[in-house]
């Protein structure tokens, strides 16, 4: 068994349509299946062979198109770890941090990252170690959470932030930092 | 609330905000005017905010999860039902057990929680709310697609998000949102004959990116001689650049249709992140080419690829004008051989004046099949997705890898005019110039 996990390389402007067909959405398919055809059509062996901490690579405007909240639901149910991106759309961001999957804009590992690489996310030292043939490890660091959405992470999901303190991250807050 | 006829001739729809901004909102943009007033305080681009929501407004395909959530995590509580608004318009008429299963659920809620219901064949969701006044300037709409930009071609602050934001907006009646950066674009110069909103919001595509709008707020100015339903074609594309909200700057025109509060207005000297100034006496034909939005080129320069489906319709170009435009080009003229013609009404108000102004007769003889208003095939799903090869110049916002069926199709976004004239050739074609202008049937 390979150590670490794996990632799955993707190139610029990878849309929701990719991530997840609007005709494979729950309402077509079903609430139980469909993540099963998360990148159907771009990368149709993903949704068999992706492993619970896998790590998402892309380029430019990941995520961009449609609100439908169904893809970055898709990949939770995967178990993916994280999305490193040179940048996300807007939406496709929220929804991301709404579900508590980090989500980093990090065009330096972008271009550290290559299809089929192990690594092993840290998110507490924020770094993800990208794990060498030959037993040896090196450390990328990963740009640092804003505060409030550190937060959001650690309960998990907004939902569950919401519902333990009560109110939205960053209310209250005079933050400058992007929710999105 | 009483109905507005379409073209706003007869009455206004009033104001629900203040008259009075309650801050200082002196050098700020439209949206960092309307987050201010919202929030009660004067707030600038980058802060957060939390705010009150005007109108939620969620479709078929994203109810069942944002309904879902607020009963089992927010205690099933909707804080202001008649601020709510539920579209079946995604997948309608239901094409599957399922997807009929489904919105059969999300009648029930809506009935039992109050919710407004517009159910199968009401139209699309983004038309829906314009004609019922569910958007009016300054408001602050948050709706479960991403084309929720479209408010903005009344200064509404219309945005899209995921299920997870609906359901806390309604639940607690508010949302948060990061106040966005301003990017201004200014319209100068007359628009020649022939060249469409879609054109102008395409070449607003273009120029800024897919993505050089990211988070913010595109300021439009300079566009008072366009049609409300232009305006909505604007706004509606904004997205496409990556934008947070699309502003179309308030006008007399708006202000015939809308009382606008005096505080919501465009402010010279507030600070923007960037500029764009579109000439539009230099802008012809374009077409969104396979498989971007920004990906944008002159017809001419694919005039000839054989087209298998041209589909007239969505929030982007399904209004009565866009109907006008088509039936002007193909009257007493009839679709290719090996073509086919789909016509989807934005909403049954549109079908209704089409009808009775002779414009479905035009189109039908022509042979155009004409569908039930609502999204149609725009996202793939039903009435009409495309065969593997298969070619659709599509007057829709979206032309991805399979986003209306197979990946090894391709579809051409353009205006109502030019899939017009591509849908008579049978392949990519411009329209005929015309002598006089055209008058609908």
């Amino acid at each position: 068994m390979s150590e670490g996990n794996r990632v799955w390389r993707f190139g610029d402007a990878v849309n929701t349509d990719d991530i997840l067909p609007g005709k494979y959405a729950p309402l077509m398919v079903g609430e139980e299946v469909f993540h099963r055809y998360a990148f159907a059509h771009l990368r149709p062996e993903f949704a068999a062979g992706v492993e619970p901490g896998d790590v998402l690579v892309g380029g430019r405007n990941w995520g961009l198109g449609s609100s439908r909240e169904y893809a970055p639901q898709a990949l939770k149910r995967l178990g993916v770890g994280a999305i490193v991106a040179r940048s996300f759309a807007r939406i496709h961001y929220r929804n991301l941090l709404n579900l508590g999957i980090p989500a980093f804009a990090a065009p330096d590992l972008v271009d550290a990252l290559n299809d089929g690489d192990r690594v092993r996310l840290e998110m507490t030292r924020g770094c993800i170690v990208l794990l060498g043939d030959d037993a040896t490890e090196q450390s990328l660091e990963l740009p640092p959470v804003p505060a409030f959405l550190r937060e959001v992470l650690s309960e998990g999901s907004v939902l569950a932030f919401f519902k333990r303190h009560g109110r939205f991250p960053g209310e209250d807050a005079t933050s400058r930092e992007r929710p999105g | 609330m009483s109905p507005v006829p379409a073209d706003g001739a007869a009455a206004r729809w009033p104001s629900t905000l203040p008259a009075e901004p309650g801050c200082d909102v002196r050098g700020l943009t439209l949206a960092e005017r309307i987050l201010s007033v919202k929030a009660g305080r004067r707030v600038r681009a980058g802060e957060v905010v939390v705010v009150p929501v005007d109108q939620v407004m969620m479709v078929d395909s994203i109810a069942p999860s944002a309904l879902r959530i607020v009963e089992r995590e927010l205690g099933g509580r909707i804080q202001h039902p008649e601020r709510v608004s539920v579209v079946i318009d995604h997948v309608a008429p239901a094409s599957n057990v399922e997807v009929a299963t489904t919105q059969k659920r999300v009648r029930e809620v809506a009935r039992d929680q109050g919710l407004r219901l517009f159910d199968v064949g009401r139209g699309i969701c983004h038309q829906v709310l314009m004609e019922e006044g569910l958007a009016r300037p300054g408001w602050v709409v948050v709706g479960s697609d991403s084309h929720s930009t479209t408010y903005g071609a009344v200064c509404a602050f219309g945005t899209g998000m995921g299920a997870t934001d609906i359901a806390l907006a309604m639940a607690t009646g508010r949302t948060w949102l990061r106040v966005p950066e301003t990017v201004r674009v200014q319209l100068t110069g007359e628009r020649p004959p022939g060249v469409a909103a879609k054109d102008v919001a395409l070449e607003i595509v273009r120029r800024l990116t897919a993505d050089g709008a990211t988070y913010a707020s595109i300021e439009i100015l300079g566009a008072e001689a366009f049609t409300p339903g232009e305006r909505m074609t604007l706004a509606n594309l904004a997205v496409e650049a990556g934008a947070k909200v699309g502003l179309v700057a308030p006008d007399e025109a708006l202000r015939r249709r809308y009382d606008v509060p005096a505080w919501l207005q465009v402010d010279g000297t507030a600070t923007v992140a960037s500029s764009l100034d579109i000439d539009l006496a230099a802008l012809g034909p374009v077409l969104s080419v396979p498989f971007q939005v920004d990906n944008v080129h002159p017809v001419r320069e694919h005039l000839g690829v054989h087209v298998d489906q041209v589909f007239v319709g969505t929030c982007t170009n399904g209004r009565l004008e866009d109907l006008h435009e088509v039936a002007n080009v193909v009257r007493g003229r009839t679709v290719a051989e090996g073509t086919r013609l789909l016509v989807i009404p934005a909403s049954s108000r549109v079908l209704q004046d089409a009808l009775a102004d002779g414009t479905v007769a035009t189109l039908v003889a022509a042979g155009a099949s004409i569908g039930v208003p609502g999204c149609g095939p725009c996202m793939g799903r039903h009435m009409g997705v495309l065969a593997p090869g298969e070619v659709c110049v599509s007057t829709s916002n979206r032309n991805f890898i399979g986003r209306m069926g197979s990946p090894e199709a391709e579809i051409y976004l353009a205006s109502p005019a030019v899939a017009a004239a591509s849908a008579l050739a049978g392949r990519i074609a411009l329209p005929e110039p015309r002598s006089v202008e055209g008058t609908p049937a």
